[in-house]
């Protein structure tokens, strides 16, 4: 069996007195694309920003491509290959998409060939590319972050509730682009509560609770077994659509 | 990787002429400086000396606006509130003072090039100082504290007075006085108009700043990183950049420019003391917060509007002078809370 490309075993984190992660142990393999799903304030969240360094861990290990980064920095982990969309999709509002893709870019220049795959999926950033950041829509700042992480190649993408907020129409073509990133080998590890979402994209899943893993397996398995869906997540993803 | 090469057929069917295209400018700010000086003409009562006052209105806020440009990026970057800011002014005033003074042969010439041969080492040894100082002040005194805003303000306010002992223990406890260099004395008349020589240096070389730093900020990636830090820290460093150095040349190039605004505005003054960076920090930080924390442009017309006001009411109505930046920047605040240029953070 191939190692994974992420693992982390027994992780804590601590946010001022809140013990959020509770020793989480789970692993990401390589290639297609693992759901973390939970009920709010579960701590996925928490989990992605300790794996980008962004929150430190207090205990445990955070393993990625073979070695321990848990004490490294969020810069130095994106040095590393691990690219990441926050929740808020972080989009500087007063730069231009195309200087927020330029700066993502650490070759100093926009391929061409890859902006034009990008635009294949999201076409929106082609028509608005010298257009304020800040005055996209919210579906096309979320392309825009998405496009951010993968202008260069990238090994992890971390993506944090791609859909929140957004029409179904937007959705729809998120899960295109998400789609199409599958059929690069890059791995995707992505925080969800839209169930079509994940079901039509994850590979794996992995469910948490109170800051610990509770579940992980294959997404097929698990989106066929509505009882342990109501046990995990409160309720069936079929009603969570 | 999978060769991402086949352009997709939608992409090249995107329209060209977006409707969000292009950079938008915010002119109304601009306006509101070409507004302030139209309605002072009449109030005034003769256009010499209106015109006056508004080159010694433009002058004061451009050399404001040197002192104050630093200090809001600093804030913008890495949320920093540093009251030290105007002991590097301070510093930056003294070393080219110890220069100027060693050179006054040169100074007292008519000669706007033995004059300079005099000015421009004193306003690099004013940059070097001032840099060096901010350099050591980032590392010893702010880092332990970022991320604690009471703290920033404890210590900073500290380090500025022990700044400020430490000067009268370097220069002295007497006021040292600064006259102009010999061509930049007196004044040109326009018409019936009088506008003192040096005030037009002082334009001349904030207008050079200002468009340095717009060219820096606008044409290079290192502005671009600049601009994107001031929006969202955090996304810069999830990018692959280390903020901490970048927000360290900046506090280096904040404090060195703070240097070159202390060396023009001791000779505006033709005097040097140790509270002189206290004394115009007031003002500093009214610039700023008119402006919006983090915006170089703001900071820029906020300077020129208390520049000229302060020099217009100061002429028209002299018990209005002291409370009218107050006055400025609650009406600026009560228009735009986040000041002129308002700029985000993530």
């Amino acid at each position: 069996m191939t190692e994974p490309l992420l693992a982390l075993a027994g992780v804590h984190t601590h946010i001022g007195q809140y013990h959020i992660l509770q020793g989480v142990d789970f692993a990401v393999p390589r290639g297609g694309l693992t759901m973390l799903l939970g009920r709010n304030g579960a701590g996925k969240t928490t989990c992605l920003r300790t794996i980008m360094g962004l929150w430190r861990a207090s205990r445990g290990s955070v393993r990625y491509d073979g070695r321990d980064v848990t004490q490294l920095g969020t810069p130095e982990l994106a040095r590393l290959g691990i690219a990441y969309v926050p929740e808020n999709m972080g989009i500087f509002a007063g730069l231009t998409v195309r200087e927020n893709l330029v700066l993502a870019a650490r070759e100093r220049r926009l391929d061409d060939a890859r902006l034009d795959w990008i635009f294949g999926f999201f076409p929106a950033l082609r028509t608005f590319f010298s257009g304020f950041a800040g005055n996209l829509s919210g579906g096309q700042k979320q392309m825009l972050a998405i496009a951010r992480a993968i202008v260069e190649p990238r090994a992890l993408l971390l993506v944090d509730e791609p859909t929140k907020g957004l029409a179904p129409a937007i959705v729809a073509s998120l899960i295109e682009a998400f789609r199409e990133l599958k059929r690069t080998d890059t791995t995707i590890l992505v925080v969800e509560q839209n169930f079509h979402f994940a079901r039509s994209l994850g590979d794996s899943v992995a469910v948490m609770d109170s800051g610990r893993i509770v579940h992980a397996g294959a997404m097929a398995a698990f989106a066929a077994d509505e009882p342990l869906q109501t046990r995990l997540l409160g309720l069936s993803l079929e009603a969570h659509q | 990787m999978t060769a991402p090469a086949a352009s997709a057929p939608a992409a090249a069917a995107a329209p060209a002429a977006p409707a969000l295209a292009g950079r938008r400018i915010d002119w109304i700010p601009l306006a509101l400086v070409v507004a302030l000086a139209a309605a002072a003409l009449p109030l005034t009562g003769s256009g010499p000396t209106w015109l006056t006052l508004t080159v010694a209105g433009l002058a004061m806020g451009m050399m404001i606006f040197i002192m104050a440009s630093g200090l809001t990026l600093v804030f913008g970057l890495m949320d920093v509130m540093n009251f030290a800011h105007g002991a590097f002014i301070t510093v930056g005033a003294y070393a080219a003072a110890s220069i100027l003074i060693a050179l006054k042969g040169s100074m007292q010439e008519a000669s706007v090039a033995a004059n300079l041969a005099a000015m421009v080492p004193a306003a690099l040894a004013a940059i070097a100082l001032a840099g060096a100082l901010g350099w050591f002040f980032e590392r010893v005194v702010i880092r332990p504290v970022y991320g604690d805003h009471l703290k920033q303000i404890l210590v900073t306010m500290g380090g500025l007075i022990v700044c400020e002992q430490l000067i009268h223990v370097v220069w002295g406890p007497d006021i040292i006085p600064l006259p102009r260099p010999a061509s930049f004395t007196g004044a040109i008349t326009l018409g019936d108009a009088a506008i003192e020589r040096y005030r037009l240096l002082a334009v001349a070389v904030g207008l050079a700043v200002f468009a340095g730093m717009w060219l820096v900020l606008n044409r290079t990636r290192l502005g671009l990183l600049i601009r994107a830090g001031v929006e969202n820290t955090e996304m810069v460093e999830s990018l692959g950049y280390r903020i901490r150095r970048l927000f360290v040349g900046v506090f280096v190039a904040g404090s060195g420019l703070a240097g070159l605004g202390g060396v023009m505005w001791a000779m505006y003054q033709e005097s040097v003391n140790a509270q002189m960076g206290m004394q115009v920090m007031v003002v500093i930080f009214i610039v700023i917060i008119i402006g919006g924390l983090g915006s170089v442009g703001g900071c820029f017309v906020g300077a020129l509007l208390v520049g000229l006001l302060a020099n217009y009411t100061g002429y028209v109505a002299p018990k209005l002078a002291l409370g009218s930046n107050i006055l400025l920047m609650v009406l600026v605040l009560l228009w735009r809370p986040r000041g002129l240029y308002p700029v985000g953070k993530g």
